[in-house]
C-alpha cells in the first residue's frame, strides 16, 4: 500500500482519474495527518474536516459519473488564513478576527473550489502577514518540519509547514515582501510569487495593496504550474488584475535552458554567508551545464530596497488596518499585536502631512528606480538567480526581540515586490540538514519561463525527495 | 470699521447612478430598509476591493464641463484616512491631487445683475453610512445604516468669491439647477442628496489678502438655512472683530431651532487625512475622443436655454426664466407646444405658468412625479380652442386631469361638460329674460351694466357650459 500523502499533485491526480484511489480515502488520510501533526507543527488554525469530507464525496461522485475533471479535482490543499472562505472562520492570524466568518469567498478560493480541490484547512501565519518567521501569529508559532526548534519562515508559515509535512499537497500564500518565498526556502518547497496583478487579491485580507502578490507553495515545480493554471486571470473584483495569463503553464515546462541567459545580480551575493553562496553558485553551475549562459549583472538600487519597502508597506498597512474597529465585525483594536501596532505607527507617521514628501513620495521615487533596475537587467539577460534568504532557517525566538534583524530576513526579496516582477523559489539543497532555496526572477508575466528554468534544475537535483522526518 | 464677507462653498451632490461608486449595490437608499443595500465592498469587509463606477466618472466629467472646468486626460483616486464609525473602511476613497475637473466658473444673477463665481475643483468620492442616535431598550445607542455607504458623491469647491448670504444661496441653487439639467442628481437638500458647507470669514473692506481664519458651517439642509447660517455668522464675526477679538479656524454647526451657529471643532482637533494614492485602483486616463463625446452629449444648459426661449418664442424675461428654471418644465413646455396644433407659445406658457405650476405649487407636488403628458395638455387646449368646452370648463377639467391622471376627453365625456348648443342656449336665454324683467328694463333704459347680471344668470343655470362670448352676443341681439 502506497502512502498517498507522499505523492505529487500530478501523481495523485493520475491515480484519482484512473480510479485507483478515491478522493474520500485520500482526504481522510490527509485529514488524519493534519490533525495528528498539528500539535507538533501548529500549521493549521482551523482544520475543515466536515467541509473536506463533503467535497471529497462530491468529487468521487463526479468521477463515478465520468465527469471530465481538471487536474486539481480531489487534491487536498490548504488556504492561508488571510483568504476569505465563505462560512469558514478567517482570522488573518489575529485575535481581532478570531470570530470572523466571511460571507464570501476570495476569488482565488472560488477558482480553486470550482476546480474541485479539497480544503483541508486554514493555515497559520504571522498576524496580518506581518513577519518573516510565523512567530507573530496570535495563535502561536508554527514549527519547521525539518527542525522543530526552528521557524518555517513567514508569513505563510503554516502553508510552508503543512505542505512540507504532507498535511496537504499545496497551500496558498500571499507574498508582500517575502511571505511565500521565505517559507518555501525554509521548508524545501517550490513557492511562487507571481507578477503583481496576475492573481486576484479580492477577498484576501490586505496587507499592503500595491505589493501583495497571491501565490502558492507545492513540493514540485510541475505541481506549482498546475495550481497557477487555476488561480490566475483578470478578475472583475480586482481592478489591478490584467489578462496576461497563458492557458497552460505546464505545457512547455520541460523546454530546458539551452542558450538561456542567466544573470547573477552581484548585490545579492556581496557579504553573503559562505555556505549559502556556495549552494546557490553550485545550482547556477548545474544550469550552466544544462546549456544556460551565466552573466554578472548589477541592480544598483538594491541597497535601498528594505528602506523603501519599510516606508511603502507600513503606509499602506496603516490604512488597510483602519477598518478593524469592531463596529461591523471582529474584536477591538486593543487586540492588535506589537508588530501590527509598530507598522500602524510607522505608516501613520510616514503619511503624515509634512512628512509625506520626505518619506512616502521619496520611497515611491526610489521604487521607480528599483523597477528600472530590473527593466535594464532584463534587456540583457532572461532571468536572474539569487539566494532567497541570507540565512538558514533560524531558531524560534532568535530574532523575535529585534524587529530590524527580522526585517533584514527579507533583504533579497522585497525588491521584487517593489518592482512587481515574478520570483520562484526552488530548493537548491541542504546545509546541516536544513533546506536552502534560491530564487529565479524574470520580467513581468514571465512565469512560464521561471517554471522552465526551475523544472530543468529540479529534474537534475530532485531535492523534493528529501522529506522531513516527522 | 467696515468689513466684507469672504465666502467659499463646498457643495456635495450625490450622483444618481444605478449602482454605488465602487460596488454593484443599488444607490436607491432613501426609503430602503437599513443595511439591505450592502455588500462586502461597501461594508468594508476584509479583502473587499473597490471597482470604479464608469457611469459615475462620466457624470462627474459632465458636471465638470457644465461648470466650465478643464477636464483632465489623467486622473486618479486617493485615500483620505480618518476614523468615524460611519466610514466602513477607515478611509474614504476620494480625489486629492488629480480631480476630474478644475478651474471653472459659473454665473449667478441677483436682481438681474450677473456675477461670476470661480470653481476651484470638482472631484468624485464616496458617501458614508448614516448614523442615527436612538434609545433602544432604554439604552442610548448609535445605529448605523450602510445603505448610503459608497454612493457616488461629487464635491464642488468654489473660490472664496462670494460676498453675501444671498449670493451663496443663489450659487447653491444654480448648482442644483445644473445637476438637474444634467440629469445626474435630483440634488435635493431635504433628502440630503445635496449638502452645503459654507466657509465664512471677514476682512477689512478693500483688503486683498484672505483672512487668516475661516469658519466652516455644517449641518445645513435647506437653502434657507444656508442663508440664515451665513447671515448669523457674518453678524457674529463682525461683532467679535469690532470688540477687537481674534477669530479662529473652527467648524460650527447650524442649530435650526435656535437660529444660530454652535462651535463643533477647532483647528487643533482638525484631521490630518494622510492622503495617498489609492493602490487598489489603477490611475485613470481618458482619450480626447472620450472627452469630446461627453462634451457633445451635454444638454442645452439653463443660461443658453433662457436666451433661446426669449428669442425663439418672443418671451419676456419673467416667462422665460420660469420656464427654463427646471429642465423638466422647459421640456414640458416645448413638447406641449409641439403637440398643440396652433403655433401659440404664449398660450401654452400661460397655461403652464398660470395653471399647471400654480396648481402644483398649491398641492406641493412636482412635475417630475405626476402623470401628466404634454400631449394631454395640448389636447385640452385644442378642445378649448375648437369651442367644444369653455375656458372656465377647461380650467376645471385641467384640475381634474391633475387629480385623476385621466385625459381631457374622458373627463369631459364622463361629466357631460361639453358646450351647450346654440339652440339650447337660445331657449335658456329666453327663459332668463322672462324671469328677470327688471334687469331687462334697466338695460333698455340705458343701464348697460345689467347685462353682466343677465350673463351671470345664464351661466349659473348652464353650469358653466354656456360659451361666454356667444351668450353675450345672443343676449344683446334679443335685448335690442
Amino acid at each position: 500500500m502506497i502512502d498517498v500523502t507522499n505523492l505529487t499533485i500530478k501523481k495523485t491526480s493520475d491515480l484519482l482519474q484512473k480510479r485507483e484511489i478515491k478522493a474520500l480515502e485520500l482526504t481522510q488520510a490527509f485529514l488524519e495527518r493534519a490533525k495528528k501533526l498539528n500539535g507538533k507543527l501548529n500549521a493549521f488554525i482551523t482544520i475543515c474536516e466536515e467541509e473536506a469530507l463533503k467535497q471529497a464525496k462530491k468529487v468521487d461522485e463526479l468521477i463515478a459519473n465520468n465527469q471530465k475533471l481538471g487536474p486539481l479535482a480531489g487534491i487536498p490543499i490548504a488556504f492561508k488564513d488571510l483568504f476569505s472562505t465563505e462560512g469558514i472562520r478567517t482570522t488573518a492570524g489575529s485575535k481581532i478576527l478570531a470570530n470572523y466568518v466571511p460571507v464570501y469567498n476570495a476569488t482565488v478560493v472560488k477558482k480553486l473550489l470550482d476546480s474541485n480541490v479539497i480544503c483541508i484547512g486554514k493555515t497559520n501565519l504571522d498576524a496580518w502577514g506581518h513577519g518573516s518567521s510565523g512567530e507573530n501569529s496570535d495563535f502561536g508559532p508554527t514549527k519547521n518540519p525539518y527542525d522543530l526548534e526552528r521557524v518555517p519562515g513567514g508569513s505563510s508559515s503554516g502553508s510552508g509547514a503543512a505542505v512540507a509535512a504532507s498535511q496537504c499537497l499545496a497551500a496558498t500564500g500571499t507574498d508582500t515582501g517575502s511571505s511565500v518565498r521565505l517559507p518555501a526556502a525554509f521548508c524545501n518547497l517550490v513557492g511562487l510569487k507571481p507578477t503583481y496583478g496576475l492573481a486576484s487579491r479580492s477577498g484576501i485580507v490586505a496587507m499592503a495593496s500595491s505589493l501583495d502578490s497571491i501565490g502558492h507553495l507545492t513540493k514540485t515545480v510541475y505541481d506549482n504550474a498546475l495550481v497557477l493554471n487555476v488561480t490566475i486571470g483578470k478578475d472583475f473584483f480586482d481592478s489591478t488584475t490584467t489578462e496576461n495569463r497563458i492557458a497552460d503553464y505546464s505545457k512547455n515546462i520541460s523546454r530546458g535552458v539551452k542558450n538561456l541567459k542567466i544573470g547573477l545580480p552581484k548585490e545579492y551575493f556581496a557579504g553573503l554567508d559562505q555556505s549559502i553562496r556556495e549552494k546557490t553558485l553550485a545550482a547556477v553551475k548545474t544550469l550552466e551545464k544544462l546549456g544556460a549562459t551565466i552573466e554578472d549583472i548589477s541592480l544598483p538600487h538594491t541597497k535601498y530596497g528594505v528602506a523603501t519597502y519599510y516606508i511603502i508597506q507600513p503606509s499602506e498597512v496603516s490604512s488597510n488596518l483602519a477598518r478593524y474597529d469592531a463596529v461591523r465585525f471582529g474584536f477591538g483594536r486593543e487586540k492588535f499585536g506589537e508588530e501590527a501596532k509598530r507598522r500602524i505607527i510607522l505608516g501613520t507617521f510616514t503619511l503624515s502631512s509634512g512628512y509625506y514628501d520626505a518619506y512616502y513620495l521619496k520611497a515611491m521615487k526610489v521604487r521607480r528606480l528599483i523597477k528600472e533596475d530590473f527593466e535594464k537587467a532584463f534587456s540583457k539577460v532572461d532571468v536572474l538567480i539569487s539566494p532567497t534568504s541570507p540565512t538558514l532557517p533560524f531558531k524560534i525566538g532568535e530574532k523575535s526581540d529585534n524587529p530590524l534583524q527580522m526585517y533584514l530576513s527579507d533583504i533579497f526579496l522585497v525588491t521584487h515586490n517593489l518592482a512587481g516582477v515574478p520570483s520562484l523559489n526552488v530548493p537548491c539543497g541542504f546545509i546541516k540538514e536544513l533546506p536552502v532555496g534560491m530564487q529565479i526572477v524574470g520580467p513581468h508575466f514571465s512565469e512560464e519561463l521561471l517554471y522552465q528554468v526551475g523544472y530543468a534544475y529540479e529534474q537534475e537535483t530532485k531535492f523534493y525527495d528529501n522529506r522531513p522526518n516527522i | 470699521m467696515n468689513y466684507e464677507a469672504v465666502i467659499g462653498l463646498e457643495v456635495h451632490i450625490e450622483l444618481e447612478t444605478d449602482s454605488k461608486m465602487f460596488c454593484r449595490c443599488s444607490t436607491d437608499y432613501f426609503t430602503a430598509k437599513p443595511n439591505t443595500h450592502t455588500c462586502p465592498v461597501c461594508l468594508g469587509l476584509p479583502g473587499a476591493l473597490p471597482v470604479a463606477n464608469q457611469k459615475a466618472i462620466e457624470y462627474a466629467q459632465r458636471f465638470g464641463l457644465a461648470l466650465g472646468c478643464d477636464l483632465f486626460t489623467k486622473s486618479k483616486f486617493d485615500r483620505k484616512n480618518y476614523f468615524y464609525p460611519d466610514l466602513a473602511k477607515g478611509f474614504q476613497i476620494s480625489q486629492y491631487e488629480l480631480p476630474f475637473s478644475q478651474k471653472g466658473s459659473i454665473e449667478i444673477r441677483i436682481d438681474d445683475k450677473a456675477k461670476k463665481i470661480n470653481i476651484t475643483r470638482a472631484h468624485l468620492e464616496e458617501d458614508t453610512g448614516k448614523l442615527t442616535h436612538a434609545k433602544v431598550k432604554g439604552k442610548n445607542v448609535t445605529l448605523i445604516d450602510f445603505n448610503r455607504s459608497g454612493v457616488p458623491l461629487l464635491e464642488i469647491v468654489s473660490d472664496p468669491d462670494i460676498t453675501s448670504a444671498l449670493e451663496a444661496k443663489s450659487y447653491a441653487q444654480k448648482l442644483q439647477q445644473l445637476a438637474r439639467y444634467l440629469e445626474v442628481s435630483s440634488a435635493d437638500m431635504e433628502k440630503g442628496s445635496m449638502r452645503i458647507e459654507p466657509n465664512v470669514s471677514l476682512r477689512k473692506s478693500g483688503e486683498k489678502a484672505l483672512p487668516d481664519y475661516k469658519v466652516e458651517l455644517k449641518n445645513i439642509n435647506s437653502f434657507k438655512f444656508a442663508e440664515g447660517a451665513i447671515n448669523y455668522e457674518l453678524e457674529r464675526q463682525t461683532k467679535a472683530l469690532e470688540k477687537g477679538e481674534r477669530l479662529i479656524q473652527e467648524t460650527r454647526g447650524w442649530n435650526e431651532k435656535e437660529n444660530k451657529t454652535v462651535s463643533q471643532r477647532f483647528k487643533e482637533e482638525a484631521h490630518d487625512y494622510r492622503y495617498f494614492p489609492e493602490p487598489d485602483l489603477p490611475p485613470l486616463s481618458f482619450n480626447t475622443r472620450h472627452l469630446s463625446n461627453i462634451k457633445r452629449n451635454i444638454p442645452e444648459m439653463p443660461d443658453v436655454k433662457l436666451e433661446r426661449f426669449k428669442k425663439q418664442y418672443n418671451f419676456a424675461s419673467y416667462d422665460a426664466q420660469i420656464l427654463t428654471s427646471d429642465k423638466i418644465i422647459a421640456d414640458f413646455f416645448e413638447e406641449t407646444l409641439k403637440a398643440y396644433k396652433k403655433d401659440d407659445p404664449k398660450r401654452v406658457a400661460n397655461w403652464i405658468i398660470g395653471e399647471l405650476l400654480r396648481r402644483l405649487r398649491e398641492n406641493g407636488k412636482s412635475l417630475k412625479y405626476i402623470d401628466l403628458l404634454p400631449a394631454n395638455l395640448a389636447e385640452l387646449l385644442y378642445l378649448a380652442d375648437t369651442a367644444e368646452i369653455t375656458q372656465n370648463i377647461a380650467k376645471e377639467v385641467f384640475a381634474k386631469m391633475l387629480e385623476t391622471g385621466k385625459t381631457a376627453q374622458s373627463i369631459i365625456k364622463s361629466m357631460g361638460l361639453t358646450k351647450m348648443s346654440v339652440e339650447d342656449l337660445e331657449v335658456l336665454i329666453n327663459k332668463i329674460l322672462k324671469e328677470n324683467k327688471k334687469a331687462v328694463n334697466d338695460f333698455r333704459k340705458g343701464k348697460e351694466a345689467s347685462i353682466g347680471f343677465l350673463i351671470g344668470q345664464v351661466q349659473k343655470e348652464a353650469k358653466g357650459q354656456a360659451d361666454a362670448n356667444l351668450t353675450r352676443r345672443l343676449l344683446l341681439e334679443k335685448l335690442k
